[in-house]
């Protein structure tokens, strides 16, 4: 994959360390550290509206435990949040709601579409007139998956698509320059 | 659309007797789904619930009307997305009614099958998610162990865990899996031997036991007025249960048992649920070794149309009594479609019932009403 | 009790009310006037239909079509539809909320979907649409250009 090769080999620990005696020494930059731990303590926020929301319960649960990655306490308070999944669709109702949770969450934060309701309207996309087509026309989305419903395995994916983002570091343009034509 | 101010204007205001006005949801734990009640207090008391709804209406009646009778069947399968089988149900015999349709027998034995461990996964999600409403974060685990054996089971046959769309007018969508009737048993065997961890963990428990216990009583006049069905109503002792008055598939050669419980509190409702597990395990014991050979499909003509007229059919889903009701004029699409769901009528006792209680006692009375939200706003 | 006993029960109470008997159930078709009356009368003695499940309206371009679904909870075989045909321009109708209290939410859907005025409801206002929505949805006129993307 791509976003593999550009982390220069996807290091398991940010810095490199040189073993002298008595102990190492590890040398690395401030921002490396920082996406590092960043990155592997996401805590999302509970956020479900219809058929996908149990598919997450069910990536929370025994099965495929997503707390292995570090998102572990799924938080009901927005303010304590850093990810939110939006599982479910977006209907015209609850656009100013998201638009209000997504505002309140502290930077840095992040958006994960869950689900072909939540990318573009899904299967309600013809005929309706309430549902928002799609919910990166209420706010920016880094990651898309899409299914109806995604597996289990396809949210561990995202999350961890979204943790190598995270370590890459770059900003919105900057990973819009690097992936064109792509 | 709804503008900033208007969001403000709802939260917490005094109202003239000291009363709060307190938002619960759309965004809350609790509420599985997004309803968003506004619950008029007096201290901890509660003297008002109101629910609004519609923040997950997505509009499926107006849309069916441009679908055509093969393809309105997937959009069921979204609205009460814990019992897709069942939805799907209903539709397929309302077509198969409708245009006269023959279903084998083998295909009427898979489908009670399948509706019957979609009520049994639909009950241990319900269990692990009002434990854990409750604060017991344990049950939940332990629920979703069983609901994974069931969804495994779904997935070798019909394709997908959650929203299945297999059942189709005539029959089914295709034949089922080799190991279908193996992984059943297998999970019949292990369903038995781990019921008895939930009466330990949560039935016998006194905490759970006080906070259900009194709670949210509903008599049974109420219910019927208030168009109560499924577990609700016969927690208040009101026979209603689709599968004995009109059955329809398999269920009428089969025994099982009714559950009616007279206290009609929030414990005599988690009893229903639990015992009535315990009777679909029964149930598909009694079909799981004889599946008929034969077609899974009946023989259908490429493009449905139902004659000019009005059909109505019923099903017993998890959470009650769902009805489709079809308006046909004779085109290849249906001219009115309605579903008079469950949730809806029995989210409408929620203020009765709720009323002059306290707000802890709101989570045990919300929670075994067994609301889910799409259902109710369609 | 036979459909000819329940024609004969309610020709005596209501006179004019017409049957079709083309579909599964018994259809009643009455005035609009007509309907508490005949409504009180089917949930006294002896017919007891206490059970009311299901309330909705139909858009026939001519003219809007209530359709009430009752049925008794000690008799669950024994099915009626009750039908009242209202004007389009102006459809007004008496609620049914003292009588079968699930009425309360299905006629607050029926009136934000269709644009029927229930007299005499307490609380007659939109249930699932928002506050400020413009339109009545199902009727069969509605057209909504930016948010319905036609197929």
């Amino acid at each position: 994959m791509e976003l593999n090769e550009n982390i220069a080999g996807n290091p398991p620990f940010p810095g490199i360390i040189h073993e002298t005696p008595g102990g190492g020494i590890v040398v690395s930059t401030f921002d490396s550290v920082i996406n590092w731990a960043r990155s592997n303590s996401l805590w999302p926020l509970s956020f479900a509206t219809s058929c996908c929301g149990i598919e997450m319960m069910s990536t929370a649960s025994a099965k495929y435990d997503f707390s292995r990655f570090g998102f572990e306490v799924a938080r009901a308070s927005p303010r304590q949040a850093d990810v939110i999944i939006i599982a479910g669709t977006i209907v015209n109702k609850m656009a100013p709601v998201l638009k209000r949770l997504y505002d309140q969450m502290a930077d840095p934060k992040y958006v994960i579409a869950m689900g072909a309701c939540a990318i573009s309207g899904g299967p309600f996309f013809y005929n309706t007139y309430s549902v928002v087509k799609g919910a990166d026309h209420i706010i920016p989305v880094d990651v898309y998956i899409p299914g109806c419903p995604p597996r289990p395995e396809a949210l561990l994916h995202s999350l961890i698509s979204l943790q190598e983002k995270i370590k890459m570091g770059m900003t919105r343009d900057q990973i819009r320059e690097n992936f064109k034509g792509q | 659309m709804y503008n900033q101010t208007d969001i403000i204007k709802d939260t917490t205001d005094l109202g003239p007797d000291g009363e709060l006005v307190v938002n619960m949801g759309p965004q809350h734990p609790a509420t599985h789904g997004v309803l968003h009640l506004v619950v008029t207090l007096n201290g901890e008391t509660i003297k008002k619930i109101e629910p609004h709804l519609g923040y997950i209406h997505r509009s499926i009646e107006k849309m069916c009307e441009s679908l055509t009778y093969r393809q309105f069947i997937y959009v069921t399968s979204r609205m009460d997305y814990l019992s897709s089988h069942i939805n799907n149900t209903a539709c397929a015999l309302l077509v198969e009614k409708g245009m006269q349709i023959e279903v084998p027998e083998r295909a009427k034995v898979v489908r009670t099958i399948l509706n019957e461990l979609t009520r049994i996964a639909s009950h241990e999600l319900w269990i692990g998610a009002m434990a854990m409403d409750l604060g017991a974060f344990t049950p939940f685990f332990y629920a979703f162990r069983e609901r994974e054996m069931i969804t495994d089971i779904m997935e070798d046959t019909c394709g997908a865990r959650l929203t299945m769309n297999y059942i189709v007018p005539g029959g089914l969508m295709y034949d089922i899996h080799p190991d279908f009737q193996t992984k059943v048993k297998a999970f019949i065997k292990q369903f038995k031997e781990k019921v008895t961890e939930y009466e330990d963990l949560v039935t016998g428990n006194v905490i759970f036991q006080s906070r259900t216990k009194g709670v949210g009583v509903l008599t049974a006049k109420d219910a019927i007025s208030y168009g109560c069905t499924g577990p609700v109503a016969r927690a208040s002792g009101v026979s209603c249960d689709i599968r004995k008055i009109a059955p329809y598939d398999a269920y009428d050669r089969v025994q099982f048992d009714e559950i009616i419980e007279t206290a009609g509190d929030s414990f005599a409702r988690y009893i229903v649920r639990v015992k009535e597990m315990n009777q679909s395990i029964r149930i598909i014991e009694q079909l799981i070794d004889n599946i008929p050979e034969g077609d899974f499909v009946g023989k259908t003509k490429n493009v449905l149309k139902l004659n000019k007229g009005e059909f109505y059919q019923r099903v017993e889903t998890a959470r009650g009594e769902l009805g489709v009701y079809i308006v046909s004029e004779g085109a290849t699409t249906p001219y009115r479609i309605k579903f008079r769901s469950p949730g809806f009528s029995n989210l409408s006792v929620l203020d009765h019932i709720a009323k002059g209680s306290k707000i802890g006692d709101l989570m045990a009375t919300m929670g075994t009403l067994d609301l889910v939200i799409p259902d109710i706003d369609r | 009790m036979t459909n000819e006993a329940i024609k004969e029960y309610i020709t005596a109470h209501a006179p004019e009310a017409t049957y079709d008997e083309t579909g599964e159930w018994l259809n009643i078709v009455v005035e609009a006037n007509q309907l508490k009356p005949l409504a009180n009368v089917l949930y006294g003695q002896p017919m007891q239909l206490d059970f009311l499940f299901c309330l909705t309206c139909v858009d026939y371009k001519t003219q809007l079509t209530m359709v009430y679904h009752l049925t008794a909870s000690t008799n669950r075989n024994m099915n009626i539809v009750i039908k009242v045909n209202l004007d389009r321009s102006n459809p007004v109708i008496e609620t049914v909320l003292t009588i079968w209290r699930t009425a309360e939410f299905h006629e607050r859907e029926v009136f934000e979907m269709f644009g029927v005025q229930f007299t005499n409801h307490p609380d007659l206002r939109k249930l699932i649409l928002e506050d400020d929505f413009k339109g009545w949805p199902l009727r069969k006129d509605f057209e909504d250009p930016i948010n319905m993307i036609k197929l």
